[in-house]
C-alpha cells in the first residue's frame, strides 16, 4: 500500500499519478512492493542478488516503469538491475529514484542498469533524480547504466537530476553497434553544498554508428559538478558531445570532454561551455514582466528541459 | 502619452564617460505612430532603452500618462504597458518560440498559432523550435514582433524591425505593425526604411545625440532627405582617388 508520501515522491520522479500503466516495478526502502508483468513483457526479482530483470521479448510495444523510492534515513539501497529489449521491440522505460530522508543520517540508493536493445529496437528511457528531507541527512544517488546497442537499434536516454541531491556519482557506459544510435539528454541542477559527478563514456563500434550526447547543467550556490563525457570510436562511427553548464554563485564546474577515434572515416566533435546566464536574455524576460527572479527561474528551467 | 523630459544619457565606455543623449524632449500620444531616424550610433536605440528602463537618464524625467516612470524598473515599465522589440533578440538554449509567447502574454495563449501566422511563420513549424542559434536572424526578429504582439503593450517600440528580414516579409512585416496599431497605443518604430518612414505621422530625426528636426512626415521628409547628403569626401586621402559616388 503507498502511503501519500509515496505517491507524492512518485508523482516527482515518474510523474506517476495512481497506478502506472503497462508493466511495473515499485521499490521501496530495499524491497520491491508492487510489480506486474504483462505479455511479453517480465519482470522478475533476481535471486542471487537485491534487483529486478526486465525481458521483453521481440517485436513488442509498450511501457515499463521501474521506480525506486528511499523513506528512511540511515539506509543504503544497493539494486542491480538487467533490462533485455528484444529484437524490433520498441519500449518506452521510466526508472528513476526520490529519496525523501526523515532524519539525519544518510539515504543512499546505488542503483546499476545493464541494459541490451537488441537488433532493430526502439527504447526510449527517462531516470529521474529527487531528494528532500527535513533534518539535513544526506541524499545521495549514484546510478550506473551500462547500455549495449545492437545492429540498427535506437536507444535514447533521458537521465534528470532535479533539485535536492546531496552528492552524486552517475557513471553511464554504452557501446553502438552498425547501424545503432545513442541520444542522451543529462540534465543536471545542484545548489548549496552539493556535488555532482557524471561520467560518460560512449564507443562507436561499427559503420552508421552515431551517438549525441548533449550534457546541461546549472551549478548555483557553492556546489562543485565534474562532467567526464568520453566519446570513442573503434569503427567508422559520427559522434557530438555537447556539454553546457550555467555557473552561478560560488560554484565550481569542471568539464573535461574528450574524443578519441581509431578508424580515419570516424567523425567526433565536441563543444564545451560555462558561462553565466546571459545578461540580454534576463533584460528580455523583464521587458515581457517577469523580474529579475522569475526571469533567472524561467531561463534555467528552459534550459534544463 | 509618453514623454521625455530634458533627458540626458551618459555611459560609460572604456572608462571614458561618453554622452549619448542631450536634452531630449519629446511626447508620444496615443494613436499616432513615430519613427525615429538618422544615423548609426546616434542614440535612437538608447533613447528606446531609456523608455524601457534598460537605461537611466543621467538627468531628466520620464512621463507615462503623467506619472513619474524614471526611477522604475524594467519590469514595472513592461506591467505598466511598454514593450520593446529588441534590435537584435537574445538567443535562448532550451526556450521555445511557445514558452515566450505564453510569458508575454501572461496565459498558456491561445494565440501561439494565430500570432505566428499572422507574421508569415507556419505555426506547426515554429511553436516548439527552440530559441536559438537553429533559428536566422530574420525568424529571431519576426518571432519577436510575435512577441511583442502577444504582450500587447500600449507602448509599442520596434526597434529596426526590418533589420535581415527578406523583402517579402518586410512587406508584410508593415502591414501587421500597421494593422496592429490602434487609437490607445503609441507606436514608435527606430529605422531608415523610407516605406516605414511613410507610413509614419511624426518623424524625429536623432544625430549626435540630439533630436535635430522633427515634425509630420510631409513636412519633415524632404528636409531630412536633404540632410542627408553624404559628408563623406570624395578623395582617398591616401591614394588621391577621387569618387564619384557616396560609399553608403
Amino acid at each position: 500500500m503507498l502511503t501519500a508520501l509515496d505517491k507524492k515522491l512518485l508523482e516527482e520522479i515518474a510523474d506517476l499519478h495512481g497506478e502506472p500503466q503497462g508493466a511495473f516495478n515499485i521499490r521501496k526502502d530495499g524491497e520491491g512492493i508492487q510489480r506486474r508483468s504483462l505479455e511479453g513483457i517480465e519482470i522478475i526479482p533476481k535471486k542471487d542478488q537485491p534487483g529486478i530483470d526486465v525481458i521483453v521479448a521481440e517485436g513488442k510495444k509498450g511501457q515499463v516503469h521501474i521506480p525506486v523510492i528511499l523513506t528512511l534515513t540511515d539506509l543504503t539501497d544497493v539494486v542491480y538491475n538487467t533490462i533485455d529489449i528484444g529484437a524490433g521491440a520498441d519500449i518506452t522505460m521510466v526508472a528513476g529514484c526520490g529519496i525523501h530522508n526523515p532524519g539525519s543520517g544518510q539515504a543512499r540508493h546505488d542503483g546499476v542498469h545493464e541494459i541490451i536493445v537488441r537488433k532493430g529496437a526502439r527504447f526510449l528511457y527517462t531516470e529521474k533524480h529527487f531528494g528532500e528531507g527535513e533534518e539535513g541527512g544526506k541524499r545521495i544517488l549514484n546510478p550506473k547504466t551500462v547500455l549495449k546497442i545492437e545492429e540498427g537499434a535506437y536507444a535514447e536516454l533521458e537521465l534528470i537530476q532535479i533539485r535536492g541531491v546531496d552528492d552524486t556519482h552517475r557513471e553511464t557506459e554504452a557501446e553502438v553497434a552498425a547501424g545503432g544510435r545513442l541520444v542522451m539528454f543529462e540534465r543536471l541542477l545542484t545548489d548549496g553544498e552539493q556535488t555532482a559527478n557524471s561520467d560518460i563514456q560512449v564507443t562507436l563500434m561499427g559503420a552508421e554508428s552515431t551517438a549525441r550526447i548533449v550534457s546541461r547543467s546549472v551549478a548555483q550556490g557553492s556546489s562543485k559538478q565534474t562532467f567526464y563525457p568520453r566519446l570513442m570510436a573503434t569503427g567508422p562511427g559520427r559522434g557530438h558531445v555537447e556539454c553546457d553548464s550555467i555557473i552561478m554563485d560560488q560554484a565550481v564546474v569542471r568539464s573535461v570532454p574528450e574524443i578519441w577515434a581509431k578508424n580515419s572515416d570516424a567523425e567526433l566533435v565536441h563543444e564545451a561551455a560555462i558561462g553565466k546566464i546571459a545578461g540580454e536574455q534576463m533584460i528580455k524576460l523583464m521587458t515581457l514582466g517577469l523580474t529579475e527572479k522569475e526571469a533567472e527561474e524561467a531561463i534555467i528551467s528552459g534550459f534544463l528541459k | 502619452m509618453l514623454t521625455l523630459e530634458k533627458v540626458n544619457l551618459d555611459l560609460e565606455v572604456e572608462e571614458q564617460k561618453v554622452s549619448i543623449l542631450q536634452d531630449i524632449d519629446i511626447t508620444f500620444e496615443a494613436g499616432k505612430m513615430y519613427a525615429l531616424t538618422g544615423p548609426n550610433g546616434s542614440g535612437k536605440s538608447s533613447l528606446a532603452r531609456v523608455v524601457m528602463g534598460i537605461y537611466h537618464p543621467t538627468k531628466g524625467k520620464v512621463y507615462l500618462e503623467g506619472e513619474d516612470i524614471t526611477d522604475l524598473s524594467i519590469t514595472e515599465r513592461a506591467r505598466r504597458g511598454i514593450g520593446y522589440t529588441f534590435q537584435q533578440p537574445a538567443r535562448f538554449k532550451g526556450m521555445q518560440v511557445k514558452d515566450l509567447i505564453n510569458i508575454a502574454s501572461g496565459d498558456n495563449s491561445s494565440r501561439k498559432c494565430s500570432l505566428l501566422h499572422h507574421i508569415g511563420l507556419c505555426p506547426d513549424e515554429y511553436k516548439e523550435r527552440t530559441l536559438d542559434d537553429s533559428l536566422s536572424g530574420g525568424e529571431m526578429k519576426r518571432i519577436e514582433i510575435a512577441i511583442l504582439l502577444a504582450q500587447n503593450p500600449r507602448i509599442r517600440i520596434f526597434d529596426e524591425p526590418e533589420a535581415g528580414i527578406d523583402l517579402w516579409s518586410f512587406e508584410q512585416l508593415i502591414e501587421v505593425i500597421k494593422n496592429s496599431h490602434n487609437e490607445k497605443s503609441v507606436t514608435v518604430i527606430i529605422s531608415h526604411q523610407e516605406k516605414i518612414l511613410n507610413m509614419v505621422d511624426e518623424i524625429a530625426l536623432i544625430e549626435e545625440g540630439r533630436i535635430s528636426m522633427r515634425g509630420g512626415h510631409d513636412d519633415i521628409w524632404p528636409l531630412i532627405k536633404e540632410s542627408a547628403e553624404c559628408a563623406c569626401r570624395k578623395t582617398c586621402p591616401w591614394e588621391e582617388e577621387s569618387y564619384a559616388d557616396c560609399p553608403r
